[in-house]
């Protein structure tokens, strides 16, 4: 049994090499899931790994298969989507989800539009599909320092996060903070896809950012509670994936969301707050 | 690699009015640039030739444009690879109402089929064997072996010759200067495999592409990933991949011009193995490049390969 468990990370390089990236994903996007959900924004974070696509596309046409290139490309995409939309909320009539659905559309019909453009060259989404496989020691350097940046930037950000996640409104009437934190957890979500985007593929990072979040609110009720169980979700479902993906053959980024969704599955049935168990089949009462 | 696109897309463009407006030329079309090529050649000045997948695409998943359709529309042939390789390409001739003849290039070759065994768990890979993905277990990149590539020369000048009947005496002259050319290159690439030890003789590739030269050629070429580049690998393919390389001591590891790359230089730090350059399999590169032409990429392919393999 630990044979099974350890020697693929023994006797491979490129295993352990998986293992840190999605290790470091699983420490920096978790705790941005779990302020995604708690806002009520899950599906921001799909939106916004949409809205990266183009920016990474044009990072690639612009100098190939370049880690730089396409992170840059990615961030300010991600960025321009996440600011206009934000900036449309608060200044006019229309609500976030509708700006943001809005801007991450057209950002990624751009995205689409490049792609077709450059037409005949190389599938652009293999490339955007990440491996998890192939992370050299830049992407892993990258990855290890935005999940860095992330928790040193929710440590100032935390008091007002928490603020904006319980109620906004009363947070924009006693502090000017509320929109520079809007606008710096927006950043850290475009961060933290960036980062997943090298290692799962932009599609497959949402699922480790959402998923083990999701789980953990069933099993905690604090959000400090929360992000220690999302992490550790997080990270179960990367290795079980990863060994997944090294005994029974399977492709690696797929696997460790499924793994994911299953943990999510279980948690959702069986989790002490608020799951199905918890409502349908409580327990007895103590009897005195 | 920019200059290659920059130089890709001048030539999509001079072709444009090319085959708009030499009327008196016979407007054909192929699915990908190495048939273009062969067609080119067979066709010589009777024939206008557009390739619909240019230098440097992918023909496995190509999305076809608009323009396209007109383009077939317009052809009087259609060359096509076949074995499945171009899987757009009937939905592309059923919505351009193109209705002449499409000319399968590929008629009359014994195609190959992938290996089917799967690799349960501690099974190591059997050599040349492949995952299957997508092709229904055909190897559809029969141009690999010069030998095909005769077949292919007479199935494009059945074609052009049913097609124009007025020009047969020149795509036979056309075809059999063509195959004296092929005939030379095959006896370069004989005698370049000969001078090389038999254990020497197996690499590694980023796209299993070569099943019919390794069988042509008596050499070995294992792949990371499977027959077609739409699949993910999983890390069982990758360990195993390691664990064989390592085991055999297999020299040399060498590029596409097509698939990601960052996986074989995972590999190649994992095995201590050399990066032996480009080889290319599915596509011709620009005019400038090293294969512009089916005949100068099999050159440029044994050479590369010999180099590698030398050191």
């Amino acid at each position: 049994m630990i044979d099974l468990i350890l020697t693929p990370f023994l006797d491979f390089a490129f295993m352990r090499r998986a293992l840190l990236g999605c290790i470091a994903i699983s420490i920096g996007a978790t705790p941005i899931g779990v302020f995604l959900m708690l806002r009520r924004m899950s599906l921001t974070g799909d939106a916004m790994a949409h809205a990266i696509l183009p920016g990474a596309a044009v990072g690639f046409l612009v100098s190939g298969l370049s880690l730089g290139a396409m992170t840059i490309g990615g961030l300010v995409a991600g960025m321009a989507v996440a600011l206009l939309s934000g900036f449309v909320t608060r200044v006019t009539a229309l609500k976030e989800d509708a700006s943001m659905a809005a801007f991450y559309l057209i950002s990624l019909a751009g995205g689409v539009l490049i792609v077709s453009v450059k037409g005949s060259s190389v599938d652009l989404l293999h490339v955007l599909f990440g491996t998890v496989l192939a992370l050299n020691n830049d992407a892993l350097i990258l990855l290890c320092s935005i999940t860095t940046i992330t928790w040193f930037a929710l440590a100032v950000l935390l008091r007002p996060l928490v603020l904006e996640c319980a109620d906004p409104s009363f947070l924009r009437s006693v502090s000017r903070l509320s929109a520079i934190t809007h606008f710096a957890f927006l950043a850290l979500v475009v961060l933290n896809l960036v980062a997943g985007f090298q290692a799962l593929g932009t599609l497959m990072s949402v699922g480790l950012m959402i998923l083990p979040a999701a789980a953990a609110r069933f099993w905690a009720q604090g959000i400090a509670g929360m992000i220690g169980v999302a992490v550790l979700v997080a990270i179960l479902s990367s290795v079980t994936g990863l060994l997944l993906s090294y005994h029974v053959s399977l492709p690696s980024g797929p696997s460790i969301i499924l793994v994911a969704g299953a943990l999510y599955a279980l948690s959702l049935i069986f989790g002490p707050h608020g799951s199905l168990m918890a409502r349908y089949l409580p327990r007895p009462h103590l009897q005195s | 690699m920019n200059r290659r696109i920059f130089l890709g897309l001048t030539t999509a463009l001079a072709m444009l009015p090319l085959s708009a407006f030499a009327q008196d030329k016979l407007p054909v079309v192929a699915s990908f640039s190495i048939l273009g090529d062969i067609v080119a050649e067979v066709g010589g000045d009777r024939v206008a030739v557009s390739t619909l997948v240019g230098p440097d695409g992918d023909a496995h998943v190509y999305e076809p444009t608009p323009a396209d359709a007109q383009t077939v529309a317009a052809a009087k042939v259609v060359f096509v690879n076949g074995l499945e390789f171009e899987g757009w390409l009937d939905r592309l001739i059923e919505a351009s109402e193109y209705k002449g003849p499409v000319v399968v290039a590929t008629t009359g070759i014994e195609p190959r089929e992938m290996a089917e065994e799967g690799h349960e768990e501690g099974e190591a890979k059997v050599e040349g064997e492949a995952d299957d993905h997508g092709h229904g277990g055909m190897d559809p990149h029969a141009w690999q072996s010069l030998a095909n590539a005769k077949l292919y020369v007479a199935n494009i000048e059945a074609g052009l010759i049913a097609a124009d009947p007025e020009g047969a005496a020149t795509y036979a002259a056309n075809a059999a200067a063509y195959l004296t050319e092929i005939d030379a290159a095959e006896a370069e690439i004989l005698t370049a495999i000969a001078a090389l030890p038999a254990d020497r003789r197996s690499v590694v590739t980023s796209h299993d592409a070569f099943g019919y030269f390794a069988a042509a050629y008596g050499m070995t070429f294992h792949a990371p990933e499977g027959l077609s580049t739409e699949a993910e690998p999983s890390a069982a393919d990758v360990a195993n991949l390691i664990t064989q390389m390592k085991a055999e001591a297999i020299p040399a590891v060498f590029m596409e011009n097509i698939t990601d790359s960052r996986l074989l230089e995972q590999i190649t730090a994992e095995t201590g193995a050399s990066v032996g350059g480009t080889l290319f399999s599915d596509a011709l590169s620009g005019p400038d490049g090293p294969a512009s032409t089916y005949l100068n990429m099999m050159r440029h392919n044994i050479a590369t390969l010999t180099a590698a393999l030398e050191s």
